[in-house]
């Protein structure tokens, strides 16, 4: 089966739950939306994440009450340079959806989720340790994979493979 | 290193907490899992799991290598179900390459993949009913275990790193007569149930062991991103094998057992419920077997057979082109989600366009699952943390990466 081309267009996208939620909201909020390979893809200005998931969480009609998972993605040297992707599942409707802030390499803070959900606090250390993201309002946002003493962040892009020597 | 410091005395005359550590060395944290705990008498006040000693840095490694030569890290990430860790690799591979897969290909992971679930399962109830004091459940569950990586052996020369799901199809065709001793070990496997379910289901100890301990409510099983048996034992009905299916899941019928009271008594029936269902799909899977291709006919992307690589010059250039170049991925990203035995398992792929991954990404189960572990415990006998880590089944490898 040859893969059919992402649909980028707003206007076509406006059937899926989560789009038009946060469409009817604040369409300031929305800077990219693409469908690809069966995947709903939403790009949301950094400042908005928290509000846009607490939205989610509680619409009555498609509640994406369950976070699946938050990582991150180094686009170094471009700007922007990271991603913070975050998958929410809807476990009433069986409907997942990827949302992304972009941040820049000089600031990379974004809310944290914990308040919505407990378990983004792992998820949130996770991405902290490997790759110097700050989220603000985190509880106990520390090292969790590396030592504590341990310098650099090793999912950047610019850390090699092998480690320093 | 986490540290943690007693809550400080404020009121004259009550008692003073003390901290406790517990692992990384401990039979009982399945691995390299250290527990701190601030313990007031015998109990239980805060608790804070430390991982990340067995961190091996796999989604680095994998941005590293072709997207064919990271199969075999993913078996590594989980030791205990690693095919169902290649099924969620080459999927979300396939999907990113828009790749259709045979159905015999399709009917032969269900089958190994659901042969995985009793494995994994097995492990983990030998090693629970042991943390609890019920040795000899232990012996049973490792007599059949064995069959079932002979089984592994057979089809992929590996017991337990079997690399067995490649892009595109399987690594090779099931031996001749192996779908028969298949047939016999699920003839057989479901009166061997009954034998660890009369040693715990009914046993008095065991179930003072664990009704009524470690409990969590689904409100919190969900918020704090628990999946699979650790989400079904308190009452949530989801299964991804059913409500979201792939690789043809949605042709077989199966039951997804739940339980509601949310103690470890719960999980411990959901799993063991699973591995007679389990059973079940094992049996459709070998009636229903069909035939044909057991690869994608995708040159550029599938290993040619040894036989026609080694008299077609077309496939030899195809085998030598994908050993050294490896196979360009259109640029994209997917998710894709499996359940796994403990939950969960998503792989998280990007693409630029080239033949190495530009991020893997991997949602464990065991993580998410990890953080249910306080909230199960605090206000609860010491004795019973134990019991509460045995019953969300973690395995580190999944946890740390």
């Amino acid at each position: 089966m040859p893969l059919a081309p992402a649909i980028t267009d707003i206007e076509q996208l406006k059937s899926h739950p989560a789009v038009a939620r946060i469409h009817a909201w604040n369409a300031a909020a929305i800077q990219v939306v693409k469908f690809d390979r069966d995947e709903m893809t939403i790009v949301v200005d950094r400042s908005t994440i928290r509000e846009v998931c607490a939205l989610l969480k509680e619409d009555s009609a498609c509640p994406f009450n369950f976070l699946s998972d938050v990582t991150c993605v180094d686009w170094y040297p471009a700007e922007p340079r990271f991603e913070v992707v975050y998958h929410l599942l809807s476990i009433p409707k069986k409907e997942r959806v990827r949302l992304k802030v972009r941040l820049n390499s000089s600031s990379p803070n974004v809310d944290s989720l914990t308040s919505l959900w407990s378990g983004a606090n792992y998820f949130e250390r996770e991405v902290f340790d490997l790759f110097g993201v700050r989220f603000a309002g985190h509880p106990y946002l520390r090292r969790i994979m590396m030592p504590e003493d341990w310098e650099g962040h090793p999912l950047r892009k610019d850390y090699p493979v092998e480690g320093y020597r | 290193m986490a540290h943690m410091t007693p809550t400080p005395v404020l009121e004259p005359g009550q008692d003073r907490t003390m901290i406790l550590n517990m692992g990384p060395q401990h039979p009982s944290t399945h691995g390299v899992l250290r527990v701190l705990l601030e313990i007031d008498g015998e109990t239980v006040v805060r608790l804070m799991p430390d991982i990340g000693y067995l961190h091996t840095g796999i989604e680095k490694t994998c941005e590293a290598k072709f997207y064919q030569q990271v199969v075999p890290l993913t078996d590594r990430i989980d030791y205990l179900c690693p095919m169902t860790n290649n099924l969620c690799y080459v999927l979300a591979v396939e999907k990113l390459l828009g790749l259709e897969i045979p159905p015999k290909a399709q009917w032969l992971r269900v089958l190994f993949n659901e042969l995985t679930r009793i494995n994994s399962h097995l492990v983990w109830l030998g090693t629970h009913a042991m943390d609890i004091g019920a040795l000899t459940v232990f012996l049973y569950c490792f007599r059949e275990r064995e069959e079932i990586l002979k089984f592994f052996e057979a089809v992929s020369g590996q017991r337990m790193m079997t690399s067995y799901f490649r892009v595109g199809g399987v690594a090779l065709e099931p031996p001749l007569g192996l779908f028969d001793r298949i047939r016999d070990f699920a003839g057989y496997f479901p009166e061997k149930v009954d034998e660890y379910e009369n040693l715990l289901t009914g046993n008095p100890i065991w179930g003072m062991r664990t009704k009524g301990v470690a409990k969590m409510t689904a409100e919190d099983a969900i918020a704090l991103g628990a999946t699979g048996p650790t989400l079904r034992g308190s009452g949530v009905d989801i299964d991804l094998r059913r409500d979201m299916p792939y690789s043809s899941y949605e042709k077989f019928q199966f039951k997804v057992p739940v339980s509601q009271e949310g103690d470890v008594f719960a999980r411990y029936m959901c799993r063991v419920q699973e591995l007679r269902e389990s059973i079940g799909i094992v049996r459709q899977a070998l009636d229903g077997m069909p035939d044909g291709p057991s690869k994608a006919n995708a040159p550029n992307v599938v290993l040619p057979d040894r036989e026609k690589m080694k008299t077609q010059m077309e496939s030899l250039i195809y085998h030598f082109k994908i050993i050294t170049e490896g196979f360009a991925v259109p640029a994209g990203e997917v998710y894709q989600a499996v359940e796994s035995p403990r939950g969960e398992m998503g792989y998280y792929i990007v693409s630029d366009g080239t033949a190495k991954p530009y991020r893997v990404h991997m949602r464990s189960a065991c993580f998410a699952n990890l953080q249910t572990l306080a909230k199960m415990c605090e206000g609860h006998l010491l004795a019973d943390v134990v019991a509460a880590i045995g019953s969300i089944d973690i395995v580190l490898g999944e946890i740390d990466r």
